[in-house]
């Protein structure tokens, strides 16, 4: 195979595998834990579910202060990759073109020496979690395989994808072919892994915000 | 009580619904709800951490609800609930938890943590992994009504006492009094005061009440070790005389957990709505102090500070009435760091202590309070719950601080004008 025939195979079928059980998998997994259901609530409520679920799903986004100063770390590091990962995905050109293809919408894109910037940041910032995850008593504890390939998968793309950007070593059809594998490799983890948070965190903040809401209590 | 591996695994696919499962695939393992727990800000133990607590639940909804886990299952991956586990999770789940429900606040993913260890406790209990004290105290309240054992003559007796001590009558039995009266044995026993703050305050304001004597207990063990049929039976017993005194309203007393019980769980445990309202004292008393009700004379000129019990606020949504009672008497009120939904809790709560097992660490952990009392300095503490009252003045004994817990009933009824 050569690198003309990589690069149009992940843009092809390779692409089309991966969306598939993305998209699939997330379904699936979304559909395993909605169709459960949930008992209703026969005590008389104090307050509302809904209301208070929709405001939990937004405001637990932002710590209180006194959390903030136990867990600083922790959020500053989570913010930063996470803003990071959605400036780097949605913001530059290439993939905003990507974008256009797929969905046939398009917005603005950011200059690409400030995607270059954020990739950096949010790469260091990724390995700076990792370390910290291997050294802090809890994390450590509490980490398993998941997490480990979880954070591997997230990286990867961003590290092949400023690799790419850069054309260092390889020529631009490897270098782009390998980025996009590196990308649905990511998509085809996703489904299982804790990545689905990313979906699934919606269904839960608004469990805690309406189970506490209908006590009367904003959580 | 037959307990079983089985019935415990069978307990804990039964607590399993769309909650849960969205909170078990939402988890990150960011570790932030450790540093919401007091019994691992104070020990420093990552297994402590709120999350780990849940793993026997954890496992089952993998293995059970997950299309992954299933097929893992049949290949024999993925680690499986054993009783050696449970074993080993036992003093994790019931001595080191109070199900105070903070690592539920902070959860950046919005776990409900504490419902979830709540919920593990169902099978805990099943499987016959529960602590001793708390099984004994479950136990008592099945066969005598009460978990410290308290019977209804042990009761009789302390009415007396206070009819005695005030002129006062206290109702028993009244048919078709608007409110019935809940009473936990730690009131009955250790604060007897209450029984005549509430005689007084309902007195000055003109309130009918009644005491059941079929059923004035209003703790419920089996909400606190995780065993809905018999926490269903325990509040049945107060359905059942409310509807035989036929009263329109139910009044959970200052305990935190059976204001849990009988206002939040009950109905859901039982399978339908009540015929009754139920409302926590400090609900009754602040509305008592809307409609104009209640007259105070005295004014506390002492610094005093409100511990909140975390089921009757985090988890129970009564937060500013206490506030609100305490302007009427209180000159010099400061909050402690972290105030209302936000409290910690004092250690001792989620049947903690019931469980003699964990004397040790509620003592430990207390250092929490501790901290929080040290940055305001104050002259007393009021709080609304017996438990908590009972392990805060153990606490600060253990600590060598010497400042009054109040109770804020008492201490209203203390203050009200006399009539």
């Amino acid at each position: 195979m050569t690198e003309t025939e990589l690069l149009t195979w992940a843009r092809g079928p390779g692409f089309q595998i991966a969306t598939v059980i993305f998209v699939l998998g997330i379904a699936l997994r979304i559909a395993e834990i909605v169709m459960m259901g949930r008992r209703g609530n026969l005590a008389e409520p104090k307050g509302s579910a809904m209301s208070s679920g929709l405001r939990t799903v937004f405001s637990r986004t932002v710590p209180d202060a006194s959390t903030f100063k136990r867990s600083a770390f922790t959020v500053t590091a989570g913010y930063i990759f996470h803003i990071g990962l959605f400036v780097v995905i949605f913001l530059f050109a290439p993939h905003i073109l990507f974008f256009k293809d797929l969905l046939h919408i398009s917005w603005p894109a950011l200059p690409s020496t400030v995607i270059d910037a954020t990739s950096v940041v949010t790469i260091i910032t990724l390995i700076v979690i990792l370390v910290h995850r291997l050294k802090d008593p809890v994390k450590r504890f509490l980490s398993n395989f998941d997490d480990y390939l979880g954070w591997f998968v997230t990286i990867l793309p961003l590290v092949t994808g400023y690799i790419a950007f850069h054309r260092v070593g390889m020529s631009a059809p490897s270098l782009i072919a390998i980025h996009i594998l590196s990308v649905q490799l990511l998509m085809i983890v996703f489904p299982f892994t804790k990545l689905m948070h990313a979906f699934t965190i919606f269904l839960a903040r608004w469990y805690n915000g309406a189970i506490s809401g209908y006590r009367g209590v904003q959580s | 009580m037959s307990a079983s591996f089985d019935k415990g695994y069978n307990a804990l696919k039964e607590q399993v619904d769309a909650s849960v499962a969205a909170f078990f695939s939402s988890c990150v393992h960011c570790g932030m709800c450790s540093d919401a727990c007091l019994f691992f800000t104070e020990t420093g133990a990552p297994e402590r951490t709120p999350i780990n607590k849940t793993e026997p639940l954890r496992r089952v909804w993998q293995q059970e609800y997950t299309l992954l886990g299933r097929i893992g299952k049949i290949f024999g991956f993925g680690k499986k609930v054993t009783d050696e586990m449970l074993t080993e999770w036992e003093t994790l789940i019931y001595d080191s938890c109070t199900l105070c429900g903070r690592c539920s606040m902070i959860c950046p993913v919005g776990n409900d943590i504490a419902d979830m260890i709540r919920k593990t406790r169902e099978g805990m209990a099943a499987s016959g992994h529960a602590p001793p004290g708390l099984i004994g105290a479950t136990k008592r309240a099945v066969t005598i009504g009460s978990p410290m054992g308290v019977k209804l003559p042990a009761l009789q007796a302390q009415i007396a006492h206070v009819e005695k001590d005030t002129g006062m009558t206290i109702p028993v039995d009244v048919e078709g009094a608007d409110y019935m009266l809940l009473l936990s044995s730690m009131e009955i026993m250790n604060f007897p005061e209450f029984i005549e703050a509430v005689g007084k305050i309902f007195k000055h304001a003109n309130v009918s009440w009644t005491i059941a004597s079929e059923a004035f207990e209003a703790t419920n063990s089996g909400i606190q070790i995780g065993s809905s049929d018999i926490a269903a039976e325990l509040v049945q017993r107060i359905v059942d005389a409310a509807a035989k005194l036929k009263v329109k309203n139910v009044i959970s007393p200052e305990c935190g957990h059976a204001y849990m019980a009988i206002r939040w769980e009950g109905p859901n445990l039982i399978g339908k709505p009540y015929d009754f309202k139920v409302v926590h004292i400090l609900e009754l008393l602040d509305d008592l102090r809307q409609q104009g009700r209640l007259k105070v004379s005295g004014r506390v000129k002492d610094k005093l500070t409100y511990h909140d019990p975390c089921q009757i606020s985090r988890r129970g949504g009564v937060i500013d009435e206490p506030r609100n009672l305490i302007a009427m008497f209180a000159d010099n009120f400061v909050e402690m760091p972290d105030p209302g939904k936000m409290n910690w809790c004092c250690g001792a709560g989620g049947g903690v202590s019931s469980n003699e097992r964990a004397d040790e660490i509620r003592l430990q952990v207390f250092q929490r309070k501790k901290d929080q009392l040290d940055a305001i300095h104050v002259d007393g503490m009021i709080s609304a719950c017996s438990n908590c009252r009972i392990h805060l003045e153990d606490g600060l004994e253990e600590y060598h601080m010497e400042m009054p817990v109040l109770s804020l009933t008492e201490t209203l009824a203390e203050n009200l004008e006399d009539k």
